[in-house]
């Protein structure tokens, strides 16, 4: 390896602690915040503001490990076996489609984390019908819809800032 | 923001502004029942014009008062299903995920009909 690419690969994986460490804060952070939706599966989704930026910055690969390896270690920190399970469901489904979404390069980081925080919402959603048993649950599919949509948007606004000066910075 | 993000928006507020019609067209005012699930089973049928305590196995008790109904207490860690608000309308629901408990509220018609259904 040349001297360059032993630094490239030293500075992805310092990127990565710091991005996996940041996105921990952020699950911290959100479990002290008494906001409660009466719904189980809405959040704020502070720790998606870094999945979307690792996401438009180094591609699915690195938000995918970043993502579960945040969820495995806030769950096992701040939450059970179980919110792991659901969390993971949410968390990959919404990769899944933000990942999509930005390859047609069609969409900002509004839309596809828009797009993100509705799909995480759905997937908990589906997670929590099977494991009671139940399809009753599907009351609350329009507020998780709406709620998907407007962390989102907010989140995806903030991530599209935080990029644009990340630029900035780098080209100093 | 782009074009496609706004259309992708109202494309989401559209499908949730459909749900929530398809919701309120299906209510109506009669009798109400609040059926209680563990697991997937029925636990057991309540009218909801009634007050009355339920104790749901021994990890939940839920109450019905004055023509809601909610989950006074819970063993379970995450107490969500605790601080639910009361539920009094078709088709809501009060969910204890860690013990597997659904509480829903159904209104007379929608019984009448699952009924036939099977
Ligand atoms: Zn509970």
């Amino acid at each position: 390896m040349k001297d360059s690419e032993v630094g490239r690969v030293k500075n992805r994986a310092a990127y990565f602690g710091i991005f996996t460490a940041l996105a921990l804060i952020f699950s911290y952070v959100e479990t002290l915040i008494p906001i409660r939706f009466g719904t189980p599966g809405i959040k704020l989704g502070l720790a998606n503001l870094v999945t979307v930026i690792v996401l438009f910055r180094t591609g699915w690969k690195d938000a995918l490990l970043l993502s579960v390896t945040r969820i495995i270690l806030a769950g096992f920190m701040f939450g059970s076996l179980f919110s792991i399970v659901y969390s993971l469901a949410g968390g990959i489904l919404s990769l899944a489609v933000m990942a999509l979404l930005e390859r047609t390069g069609k969409f900002s980081t509004a839309g596809v984390s828009m797009a993100g925080g509705v799909s995480h919402n759905i997937g908990q959603l589906v997670v929590a019908m099977a494991a009671v048993k139940t399809y009753q649950v599907g009351y609350y599919l329009p507020v998780l819809l709406a709620a998907g949509l407007i962390t989102g948007a907010l989140i995806g606004a903030v991530a599209g800032e935080v990029l644009k000066r990340i630029r900035n910075i780098e080209r100093i | 923001m782009k074009k496609n993000d706004l259309i992708l928006a109202a494309a989401i507020i559209a499908a949730a502004a459909v749900i929530l019609a398809i919701q309120f067209f299906r209510q109506d005012n009669g009798e109400q029942h609040v059926v209680v699930t563990v697991d997937g089973d029925v636990f057991g049928t309540y009218d909801l014009a009634e007050n009355q305590t339920i104790e749901i196995g021994k990890t939940n008790r839920l109450v019905i008062e004055n023509g809601n109904a909610r989950m006074e207490w819970a063993d379970c860690p995450d107490q969500i299903c605790v601080n639910h608000k009361a539920v009094d309308k078709n088709g809501e629901s009060i969910i204890c995920l860690p013990n597997k408990v659904v509480v829903s509220v159904e209104g007379s018609k929608t019984s009448s009909l699952d009924g036939i259904a099977q």
